[in-house]
């Protein structure tokens, strides 16, 4: 039977040949990940079921990335629990503070996720690792505990969807232009239980870090996993990252595609050659409309970082668009690094002073303001330009504040201009 | 179990359910103070033990935090009626023994503040105010044999 990458992945981890649409599957897992607000929940349940080791000691990514550095004594309680929980099992990646960043940002960046593999996270954004060709999903905190002490999961096989996009992007069209448009075209609930399989000639020329940037994003559509098939590009991040990545895991993988024949409930097909930077309004990620809509929206705050936007070439395009410019006098600017490795490189190639420069404050890794924890929260009625991924009410603080989805040109070029606008309106 | 009916629209959200303010505890008591806080502030105060949610498409999507229905059933919900759920919620709702009932026209027709009655072995749905019944969709039996263990943890203890 033809399969699908994602149904392929899937069958390999269950133990079967193929799997099908709605059949109900067990399957061994290759990485349980959690934070400092899923795993707590999960430590407790895993304590219940009475078993004295954890599955496998590699196979366990704790990383306090929500609420840390602590905001409060209740969120240093909550880490403290890992902590413990990782020392007591001799979990090896526990990523203390100095060393962690941003889950998603992180996981990808050092090399833990491979081509190929089946991960569940206790966080709904895990689905970004489909970016590198792995079968990725989030699930919640009992589900991660079951999994910490059997190294398995149930699944109910997906239905399938393909998305191809065609064509040429525009200047300051990013990835993020991309899955917002697709959001906004099917809806939040267009890919509800279902995967998201991203191909065409638009993609192969999208670099690995854009792709994390769509994947992240699979939720937003309701999606259970966005994937990408492994290309060159991949398997070029891939090698830089993992020591002892050998020439036949490439060859394998390579072949690691959906089948020519395979089946999907459906296939959008898009010329993207005049889409405009998009920005998804208050209060659902599918409100979408291009940047040039509305030129009278004033901003209070414009946040840059995050699992969808917050690894270095976001960086880069932030510093094009702020470099000897000021931030507007009425406007935060807060750019959150999504990892240590980012921030470092940050500063080697000199953007960090173009961003101090501008008056933008630059903040250690962290989530913070993406899910209203800390670092950047709005009062009631501001409104804040972000590069994250929700813009639920309440998301970045007071049920009466609000948050505007963009790309990291458009969230730059806003900080600047004070309203939301491109960079062509800088000129 | 009975109770009366709370509505909610389309898309309730897991911040709508339970902010991530408030995330910086997993106790349930404390949890459920907050419930449906961004939705409706006062809700908490008005519900009373036992009482259901009955909602419209994909309900408690968003965040995979378990918080959501723990915060519901530690509020004192029954069950949550829908005409469909969001896919990390309905899998947390059965992981940790919360009822859901996915069952459209129930979701449409019941009106806020009606009397409902649920049989949950049955899957039957009654608005007693009205006097119609409903069927909701059966789990699959894998499933139905977690909810019957009270959730994932017991069916494992029970398999171990």
């Amino acid at each position: 039977m033809p399969q699908t990458i994602s149904q392929k992945i899937l069958a390999k981890h269950a133990g079967a040949k193929s799997v099908e649409p709605g059949q109900l599957i067990n399957c061994k897992v290759d990485l349980v990940l959690g934070n400092d607000i899923t795993a707590p929940p999960a430590i407790k349940e895993f304590e219940k079921i009475g078993v004295s080791r954890v599955f496998d000691k590699k196979k366990i990514y704790l990383v306090p990335d929500h609420f840390t550095p602590a905001k409060d004594i209740k969120s240093a309680e909550q880490v403290k629990v890992m902590r413990k929980f990782a020392h007591k099992y001799g979990i090896v990646n526990f990523f203390e503070i100095g060393c962690m960043g941003v889950e998603h940002a992180l996981l990808p960046e050092m090399g833990a996720i491979k081509a190929g593999d089946l991960i569940i996270g206790a966080d709904s954004h895990t689905c970004t690792y489909g970016a590198l060709g792995a079968f990725s999903t989030g699930v919640g905190s009992t589900d991660m505990a079951a999994a910490m002490a059997t190294g398995e999961v149930w699944f109910k096989v997906p239905e399938q969807l393909k998305f191809v996009y065609r064509g040429k992007l525009p200047k300051w069209v990013e990835a993020k232009d991309l899955i917002l448009y697709t959001i906004g075209q099917i809806g939040v609930d267009g890919a509800r239980y279902m995967s998201l399989e991203f191909t065409g000639p638009v993609i192969s020329k999208l670099s690995v870090e854009g792709r994390l940037t769509m994947a992240n994003m699979a939720i937003e559509a309701g999606g259970k996993n966005g994937i990408f098939e492994p290309d060159i590009k991949v398997f070029q991040y891939l090698k830089s990252r993992i020591k002892n990545l050998n020439s036949s895991f490439v060859i394998r993988n390579s072949a690691l595609r959906s089948d020519p024949d395979a089946e999907y409930a459906k296939i959008y097909d898009w010329d993207v050659s005049e889409l405009e930077p998009q920005v998804a309004y208050p209060h659902l990620p599918s409100n979408v409309h291009p940047v040039s809509k509305n030129r009278h929206i004033k901003l209070d705050q414009s946040v840059i970082g995050s699992c969808t936007n917050g690894r270095i070439e976001d960086m880069r395009v932030a510093a094009k668009i702020l470099k000897g410019k000021k931030v507007h006098p009425d406007v935060r600017l807060i750019i959150l690094p999504a990892t240590q490795q980012v921030e470092l490189r940050m500063i080697k190639e000199g953007l960090m002073e173009i961003f101090i420069k501008a008056g933008a404050a630059v903040s250690t890794p962290t989530c913070g303001p993406c899910l209203g924890g800390h670092m950047g929260i709005l009062a009631e009625g501001e409104r804040s330009i972000a590069t994250t991924n929700r813009n639920f009410v309440g998301r970045m603080g007071h049920p009466k504040s609000e948050v505007y989805l963009s790309n990291v040109a458009v969230a730059a070029a806003s900080a600047v201009l004070g309203f939301i606008g491109s960079p062509e309106d800088l000129k | 179990m009975r109770g009366h009916a709370w509505k909610f629209g389309n898309n309730i959200d897991t911040d709508l359910i339970i902010p991530a303010r408030y995330l910086n505890t997993s106790d349930p008591a404390e949890l459920a103070q907050y419930a449906m806080m961004d939705a409706d502030s006062e809700w908490v105060d008005k519900m009373s033990k036992g009482d259901f949610i009955v909602a419209g498409d994909n309900f408690g999507c968003g965040s995979s935090r378990e918080h959501a229905p723990i915060a519901l059933k530690a509020a004192g919900v029954s069950a949550i009626i829908a005409k469909s759920f969001a896919r990390i919620f309905y899998r947390n709702s059965i992981n940790i023994g919360l009822p859901i009932l996915e069952a459209p026209q129930a979701a449409e027709e019941i009106k806020e503040g009606d009397e409902v009655e649920v049989d949950l072995a049955a899957g039957e749905i009654k608005d007693l105010t009205t006097g119609k019944a409903y069927r909701a969709q059966p789990f699959p039996a894998f499933m139905q044999k977690i909810i019957d263990a009270g959730g994932l943890i017991n069916y494992l203890k029970r398999n171990n």
